[in-house]
């Protein structure tokens, strides 16, 4: 199956790949895995007092469209309010990195993790 | 379609996989097209079927984990299908540990050792989470399969882990 061109930017120089402090309270952590793949992920974001994530980070262990999906997401929640990125809809990932159907489930995955990751924060500040 | 009941063993985990064996060979001797030669042309076309659900449904029964998916099928949970994304947080921490293990491997001075670990802890692992499958799905409650369904979904993240390792194992000796 061939990748798109975004997917192999994304998978060959992924961004902000890593993992921030576990003690920063300012930081919150999303984990979410497919069984029916073995894929793993972990989405960290970074927040500041406004309510705007002014960080984000990411470790992926799965396929090429696992890995570009989650650095995608790493890319476009920074600078947004949690109430922004939780508007991000697997559709939108899917589509921008042009995800055949059968990948389509790695988008989800990307959307659950930073869902996760804003019910972490919300529930480590107790909003 | 009823595994169990094509090949007449009972609808149960913990299956004799000896036995198991006898009758595929049985079933796929009294479906053999040679058998239809002088059939009408249905009953060729039925035996022709049969033959090939026999074959899928040993496929099912001899693995553990698609044996207890069908089990749970029959039982109305399916999840051979799902895209719901797994969400038992120390559980995927535990997978990203154990990749992370599987990642060191081939930059280690000992690769060998970090394999014994690795296939040490993933043994164990499924080991452990197999007997609570057989002990869940043999409970037979709606809870326990819900349960059951869990531990099928934890168990594939370690037979990938398993797949990993061996592909990691026959890339040190490349």
């Amino acid at each position: 199956m061939a990748y798109s061109e975004k997917v192999i930017d994304h998978y060959e120089n992924p961004r902000n790949v890593g993992a921030f402090a576990k003690d920063d309270p300012t930081v919150a952590t999303g984990m979410v895995g497919a069984p029916a793949c073995g894929d793993v992920m972990k989405l960290q974001i970074k927040v500041n007092e406004q309510g705007i994530i002014e960080d984000a980070k990411f470790k992926t262990y799965g396929c090429g469209s696992a890995i570009a999906s989650s650095s995608l997401v790493t890319e476009w929640v920074k600078g947004k309010s949690l109430d922004e990125a939780a508007q991000i809809k697997n559709t939108d990932i899917a589509q921008e990195l042009a995800l055949p159907p059968v990948k389509i489930h790695c988008s989800i995955l990307a959307e659950d993790a930073i869902k996760a990751a804003i019910a972490d924060y919300k529930t480590r500040h107790g909003s | 379609m009823n595994y169990f009941q094509l090949f007449q063993v009972p609808a149960q985990f913990d299956l004799d996989l000896t036995e198991l064996g006898t009758r595929y060979l049985e079933l796929q001797r009294n479906f053999h097209p040679d058998n239809f030669a002088a059939a009408s042309e249905r009953d060729r076309l039925l035996a022709v079927q049969q033959a090939a659900n026999i074959n899928d449904a040993y496929h099912s029964l001899k693995q553990p984990l698609l044996r207890a998916e069908h089990l749970l099928a029959l039982r109305g949970v399916k999840i051979s299908h799902e895209q719901r994304s797994f969400t038992d947080t120390a559980f995927l921490m535990q997978q990203m540990e154990l990749r992370e293990l599987l990642a060191d491997i081939l930059h280690s001075t000992d690769p060998y050792a970090l394999i014994d670990e690795a296939e040490q802890q993933i043994q164990q692992q499924k080991k452990l989470l197999l007997k609570q499958l057989a002990s869940a799905l043999d409970a037979n409650q709606p809870e326990q399969d819900l349960l059951a369904a869990d531990i099928i979904r934890k168990l594939k993240f370690f037979f990938k882990l398993q797949h990993e390792l061996e592909l990691i194992e026959q890339q040190l000796q490349d």
